[in-house]
């Protein structure tokens, strides 16, 4: 079954480094979110750490489902998906591997952002680096858990770009504003045993989520 | 075997398959014929089990349509290839292969893919190819897990004299190892060549079902253009 995830993975990063067509407009969405808050946030300079969580992760989750909104466009195209549907194995298979492949891709995009995020708002964040690693992760990871399951309801419906979001952000309210809170914690504060509650409610969440969409997802790709 | 009992398929209030009844028996040859939006591919990707019925019962191998029975012993091919423009034909079938636990060993694959006439092209983005390149490529993917149901739709779609050949080779190929298959086809002298039954789908039901045997080709031509001008 892992040979089978990481088959669905690979073809997504081979495809996704040959057309770059996911990665360069979620880091180009992602950037233009920031340089918008820059100077939104110019007057308020000595108390920007405090807004710095929850711009990261509007840039985050913006650039992010435009990649969502990708992830199973690109399997519609030529009937590539109709392709997997017929293979013989677990369908659930084929959501772990988009669920990895879109993990993947937006970890990077949220990579290259938080570094522009540092230059634009003029931060010094060495000491909080892990713990932030760990709240982008797992934040990341539920929102790709929600989001790949979304995105394949999403891809039948004519108005795909403008459903996702729609249906998605409710959703996943819990994730971000745990992620949020986690991020300020870390950034403001650096009282790190308060992570706690914001990482249990986040883990939890996306180990519920996983596994609910990993059961739906047979029933989601049918006619 | 293949056993359909009171098909029905329901898009909103257009019924696509109303109450279609076929059994099909281990080795036997379909053509499917039909005019267009008579129900041929809603009935094959129901078969499939891409899409669900809305009424009745379809039982493939004894196995539900779309349950991991039925998949493995199910090829599909319908006029969209399923490739993966940005990859190669290589990576196209490695990555099936390897979905379908066969061995992906690059030689094994590049055989395949020269066996459908795309020799020395294994390697180009599939993008480049034609249209009857994607579909031979496409022949080589349906058929990598070597299936013992064949669901064809349209399958001689943009393939030249070559491509045509290589798969009248391959179905009598298959229809020599008891294969099943069943094939929605237009072109009716090629459909009377290669079926052992000639079924014909006029708005959703089956309104003529012949062993080929007991018709010429002209007896049946001349009996499908009454059936689809009478209505």
């Amino acid at each position: 079954m892992l040979g089978k995830i990481w088959a669905v993975f690979q073809k997504d990063l081979l495809i996704e480094l040959r057309t770059k067509d996911s990665l360069n407009a979620m880091l180009f969405f992602g950037i233009v979110v920031l340089v918008v808050f820059n100077f939104a946030l110019e007057s308020t300079r000595d108390t920007i750490r405090q807004a710095v969580p929850g711009v990261l992760w509007v840039a985050f989750v913006f650039s992010g489902t435009l990649g969502l909104n990708r992830m199973f466009a690109s399997e519609k195209e030529n009937s590539c998906l109709q392709g997997l549907l017929m293979v013989p194995m677990d369908r659930g298979i084929i959501y772990l591997g988009k669920t990895l492949a879109a993990a993947v891709f937006m970890l990077i995009a949220e990579g290259v952002i938080f570094v522009f995020s540092l230059v634009f708002f003029n931060l010094t964040v060495w000491a909080e680096i892990p713990y932030l690693i760990l709240v982008f992760f797992i934040g990341t990871l539920g929102f790709t858990a929600v989001g790949t399951l979304l995105s394949a309801i999403a891809v039948n419906t004519r108005m795909r770009e403008v459903l996702l979001p729609l249906i998605l952000f409710p959703v996943v309210l819990p994730i971000l504003v745990n992620a949020v809170e986690a991020t300020g914690i870390i950034l403001n504060t650096a009282d790190y045993r308060a992570l706690k509650l914001p990482l249990t409610i986040m883990t939890t969440f996306t180990i519920v989520f996983a596994t609910l969409a990993y059961l739906l997802f047979d029933f989601v790709l049918e006619d | 075997m293949i056993e359909v009992r009171g098909l029905a398929k329901y898009f909103g209030r257009f019924s696509a398959l109303r109450d279609l009844h076929i059994s099909v028996p281990q080795g036997q040859f379909i053509a499917l014929f039909g005019r267009n939006g008579a129900g041929k591919t809603t009935f094959l990707r129901i078969l499939a089990g891409l899409s669900r019925p809305s009424a009745g019962a379809v039982l493939v191998h004894s196995a539900k349509p779309g349950s991991q029975g039925a998949r493995e012993v199910i090829g599909y091919l319908s006029h969209n290839t399923a490739l993966y423009l940005d990859l190669t034909a290589l990576e196209n079938l490695r990555f099936y292969a390897r979905l379908l636990d066969l061995p992906a060993l690059g030689a094994d694959l590049e055989d395949r893919i020269a066996r459908v006439g795309l020799a020395g092209r294994a390697r180009e983005p599939v993008r480049n190819y034609s249209r009857g390149m994607q579909q031979r490529l496409a022949i080589a993917r349906a058929f990598l897990h070597d299936p013992g149901v064949l669901l064809l739709d349209e399958p001689f779609t943009g393939l030249d004299r070559e491509g045509t050949e290589f798969l009248q080779n391959y179905l009598s190929e298959s229809r020599a190892r008891n294969k099943t298959c069943l094939m929605a086809i237009h072109d009716a002298p090629l459909g009377y060549a290669l079926s052992d039954r000639l079924v014909v789908i006029e708005r959703g039901v089956v309104a003529l079902d012949l062993p080929r045997q007991s018709v010429t080709l002209d007896e049946f031509q001349g009996r499908y253009r009454a059936l689809t001008e009478e209505r």
